[in-house]
């Protein structure tokens, strides 16, 4: 059977330039780049170069680029190392209700330590309103971290808005740009983000590589402890296979973005028009305010965990928000945010298309899902005309 | 994660569907944990003559459902009522620990149709249409 692969928001596969780029870091140019050697300088200058690269692709310099192991570590060392660093300055943090886990759970850990944070709510699209983190910064806010867009609906936040109004008000911002890095173009400058994270294996690179941008000037409190690598903000050896990797990929995206977002987007919008041809079927997330390969659909009465394990059954393989499919049997924190009621939320489904996805690929996907829907309809005790919300 | 049997009845359910006329329906769950089930029976001889489910939720309780069907079919009322969550989990060949909720609305969904039936022969009503139900299938 041929399988699919629509969940690109998860991870996408490695560009084969990306892997063949890696290759001479594993054997041939293996030096640690701290050693004075020549083995350690052909590392540093792999390092140095990539570094380049991938500040190119957001208009920042080299020197405000510093390598991590992923978003996840970006998006902990941006509030903690704010949080810290500014705590004498004051102790407030705005975000949204719509972040990923890795900054929602960091900002709760903070709360914990005593600072106090602010959680945005989204409009029925996920749109967090520059209007909302106006009104919300206070004379102790130190930090506004908003999603650029977010992972699981495919919104993409007025992110220049919100930056505009956090310079004015002289409160640094944080983007979580892990969706939108190498996929829509980002000027740091013109956006005014003062740090932002990435993570490599978003955008066709390895895993376990990232980055931090950090505006030349802004005061982070490293979290890491150790041989003062990346000039003291993240010690530990650097990955140099990974970070040559994450730089090829950079280095394609900002080649291919604009002929990419075209093909995916082409091909998102044909699906998402087919698919909404089916009964009782939604889009979430905003209708053109979203990820060029983002489709994120609600099917009432059927449950996501079904519906996902019966398309990998077809060969297709999604994600979806449903509770039963989650680790804590909670529904998509998202999800209920954009005001889904939880049993709303358990029939969701989202297909991430790339570039490597095809035509051919989305013609199956219009012919099966509707089946697949179908057959577990069938079984439903829910139906048309039922409220959905009988209760025991 | 899900042991072959659970992928098997999950792919190919038993006993799917809703009885007309049953003698006892167990309405069960509650579809805010993502979890509903409907479980049908009709009655003969003090035995579970036909069983039938039809399941709102992952494929824990899709295959939880055809398992206490097929448990459950011939059996005595009162040999059906001692099926536990664990005999279906075992039967299964185990559950993930955090799906056992399912199971445990398997056996809960027999325990409530067998009641419904009884409560209707005490009451001498014999069979009533339930309630929020349409009789007629969309597809």
């Amino acid at each position: 059977m041929k399988r699919i692969y629509f969940d690109n928001a998860a991870t996408t596969r490695t560009d084969n330039e990306v892997v063949k780029a890696m290759e001479p870091y594993f054997t041939k140019f293996y030096g640690n780049a701290s050693s004075l050697h020549t083995f350690g300088q052909e590392a540093r200058k792999a390092l140095e170069d990539s570094r380049k690269k991938a500040a190119e692709l957001i208009n920042a310099k080299p020197n405000e680029i510093y390598f991590t192991s992923g978003g996840t570590e970006s998006d902990n060392l941006a509030l903690k190392g704010v949080a810290y660093a500014n705590k004498s300055k004051g102790k407030h943090i705005i975000t949204s209700k719509i972040e990923h886990h890795a900054i929602e759970h960091t900002c709760q850990y903070l709360e914990k330590q005593g600072f106090d944070v602010t959680y945005l709510p989204v409009d029925k699209y996920g749109i967090v309103t520059p209007e909302s983190v106006k009104s919300a910064i206070r004379k102790d806010t130190i930090l506004i971290s908003i999603m650029h867009a977010n992972n699981e609906i495919g919104t993409i936040e007025p992110v220049k808005e919100i930056g505009k109004i956090a310079r004015e008000k002289g409160v640094l911002f944080h983007t979580d740009a892990v969706q939108t890095f190498g996929k829509v173009p980002i000027d740091v400058k013109d956006m005014n983000v003062d740090l932002l994270s990435s993570s490599s294996h978003k955008l066709h690179g390895p895993k376990g590589v990232g980055l931090i941008y950090i505006r030349e000037g802004v005061k982070v409190e490293q979290q890491m402890l150790g041989g003062g690598h990346e000039r003291g903000m993240r010690s530990g050896t650097e990955n140099i296979p990974g970070i040559v990797g994450f730089a090829k990929a950079c280095e394609i995206a900002k080649a291919d973005m604009e002929k990419d977002t075209k093909k995916v987007s082409a091909m998102r919008d044909r699906l998402v028009k087919e698919i909404l041809k089916t009964e009782d079927t939604y889009l979430n997330g905003h209708p053109t305010q979203r990820l060029p390969g983002n489709a994120h659909f609600r099917f009432s009465f059927i449950e996501g965990e079904s519906l996902l394990l019966r398309l990998d059954d077809k060969g297709i393989a999604a994600s979806t928000g449903s509770a039963c499919s989650s680790k804590s049997l909670e529904p998509s924190h998202v999800l209920l945010a954009i005001g889904l009621k939880a049993e709303e939320a358990h029939g969701s489904l989202r297909i991430t298309i790339e570039k490597d996805n095809t035509d051919a690929e989305i013609d199956y996907a219009i012919a099966e899902i509707p089946k697949v829907v179908a057959s577990l309809r069938e079984m439903s005790p829910f139906k048309k005309g039922d409220a959905c919300i009988q209760k025991k | 994660m899900y042991s072959e049997k659970v992928m098997d009845l999950f792919r190919s359910p038993h006993n799917m569907g809703k009885i007309e006329n049953a003698d006892g329906i167990g309405k069960v769950g509650n579809p805010v944990c993502g979890d509903v089930m409907y479980i049908y029976i009709k009655v003969k001889d003090n035995k579970i003559a036909d069983i039938k489910f039809e399941t709102f939720g992952c494929a824990a309780a899709i295959a939880t459902s055809s398992m206490i069907t097929d448990l459950a079919k011939g059996k005595t009322l009162d040999e059906a009522l001692k099926i536990t969550k664990g005999d279906v989990a075992e039967a299964l060949e185990g559950l993930p620990p955090i799906k056992m909720h399912c199971s445990n609305l398997a056996a809960d969904g027999l325990k409530a149709a067998i009641e419904d039936y009884r409560s209707k022969q005490g009451k001498g009503k014999g069979q009533a249409a339930p309630k929020n139900v349409k009789q007629e299938k969309k597809e």
